[in-house]
């Protein structure tokens, strides 16, 4: 029978590594959707803004496992075989996006209205708006819940283990059924989330009294 | 031919009618003050000058420009016409000299050396050459209005509007920003102000517009308006201390 020893440590360090690469693809992608959804939402168009808000409400009010069945076991029934990796990516990334265009949408409406007609009387185009007036407070506004949604993103990925892909927890858990030594193995892996998360968590407190701060009165 | 042309202008937001076809012309150099209680549509009639509002029927032309909704038009017609808003409105994230740089920079594609002896000049004018680099949210209510001023002078506009500019000062800070505009006035500047302070209408613009209830009630130049009111209305609200 295998002890836990120092190549289970690494073994579980290395999954550590693709739990932040998958959040870190997960987030940047999702951003990116994110980012898109929540202007679209704000879109004088009322076809673009039903659409987002359409995709918004669906996805958040269905657990991220379902989507990830989905999109792992689902496509594979039409002949599409995703790999564990790219449909946790996908899947944590239409997660992400759902969550971020409501954050984003929230910060962007927070901006107070005065400083679009300031800046429409400025004879500032719409897009010369966001990108000059807008969008830099509503980043400042955003960054301390955003942050924090990253923290839950972090802890979320352990749900990608259901598809077979190996990451923190998946990787304890490997290691347990080898070894049954799970008290010290799910201390090590919850240590490395915490390890991870807490920076996160400060971060967020931080940047959140920082934004208090300087709010204009 | 007038800087500002107001004919027959109705607006109503929804049943309630707030502009009841009011006809007024600014001409070029001229100051003319708006006054009022609140309701009577004076604020509604200035930020239908820069098309901030709609309005339902009759025209307005400013510098030259036709006052509708299309994008384009209106950018063009801000470009020549400044606005000056009660709550300061500057933009908290950029320093002073980026306030009033941004515009210039960025509308009319003016260098950044051109933008910055610009926004120097103009902060010059408004007595805060000490604040380029300061945040908005360090200096105080009477300055920011101050920057306001010089952030719209920037564009070089021919046209000034300024909808109640202290009302939201401190007594003691209102005199900072009258003086200001005091100053443009001499120098030429055509403005079209909404205000409550009658001591400003009476010395510095040349005519006064006494609004009430969606129209304009009594007008004429603002000494005679002052002195011989020949509406009741106008009487009370003169007598009222304007509040």
């Amino acid at each position: 029978m295998v002890t836990f020893g120092w190549p289970e440590a690494f073994f579980i360090f290395r999954a550590a590594g693709w739990t932040l690469l998958l959040t870190a693809i997960a987030f940047m992608i999702g951003g990116l959707m994110g980012g898109v959804l929540a202007i679209l939402r704000l879109s004088r168009i009322k076809l673009l803004r039903r659409f987002a808000a359409g995709y918004i409400l669906v996805i958040q009010s269905i657990p991220v496992l379902m989507v990830l069945f989905m999109s792992y076991y689902g496509l594979s029934l039409f002949g599409i075989e995703l790999p564990p990796f790219f449909a946790a990516s996908a899947s944590l990334a239409i997660y992400v996006s759902a969550y971020l265009a409501e954050i984003w949408r929230g910060s962007i409406e927070a901006v107070p209205f005065q400083q679009w007609e300031a800046s429409s009387s400025l004879a500032h185009s719409p897009a010369q708006t966001y990108r000059y007036v807008i969008l830099p407070q509503a980043v400042r506004i955003s960054l301390p819940p955003t942050v924090g949604f990253l923290v839950q993103l972090v802890k979320n990925t352990s749900i990608v283990s259901v598809v077979g892909f190996v990451e923190l927890s998946r990787a304890g858990q490997l290691v347990n059924n080898a070894t049954f030594q799970p008290f010290q193995i799910f201390t090590l892996v919850a240590a490395i989330y915490f390890a991870i998360c807490f920076p996160l968590s400060r971060l967020s407190r931080h940047l959140e009294k920082v934004m208090n701060a300087s709010r204009p009165h | 031919m007038p800087a500002v042309l107001i004919e027959d202008v109705h607006k109503s937001y929804g049943a309630l009618e707030v502009l009841k076809g009011v006809s007024l012309a600014v001409e070029p150099g001229q100051v003319v003050a708006l006054i009022g209680r609140s309701g009577s549509g004076k604020s509604t009639l200035l930020r239908c000058v820069n098309g901030l509002e709609a309005f339902q029927s009759g025209r307005i032309e400013v510098a030259g420009h036709a006052v509708d909704q299309d994008p384009k038009r209106l950018r063009d017609l801000r470009k020549d016409v400044g606005i000056v808003f009660q709550s300061y409105n500057l933009f908290p994230h950029l320093t002073v000299g980026q306030n009033i740089m941004l515009s210039p920079r960025i509308t009319k594609n003016v260098p950044q050396a051109e933008a910055l002896a610009l926004a120097k000049d103009v902060l010059a004018q408004v007595g805060l050459s000490d604040k380029f680099d300061s945040y908005p949210d360090n200096l105080s209510g009477g300055q920011q209005q101050r920057v306001a001023i010089a952030r719209s002078l920037a564009m070089k506009p021919k046209v000034m509007l300024f909808d109640e500019v202290t009302s939201a000062l401190d007594p003691e800070l209102t005199g900072e920003v009258l003086l200001v505009m005091e100053k443009l006035a001499k120098g030429g500047m055509t403005m079209l102000l909404v205000t409550h302070e009658m001591n400003f209408a009476r010395t510095v613009a040349s005519t006064t517009v006494f609004m009430h209830q969606g129209k304009i009630w009594e007008s004429g130049p603002s000494a005679q308006l002052f002195a011989a009111p020949q509406t009741p209305e106008l009487r009370n609200f003169v007598k009222a201390g304007a509040h």
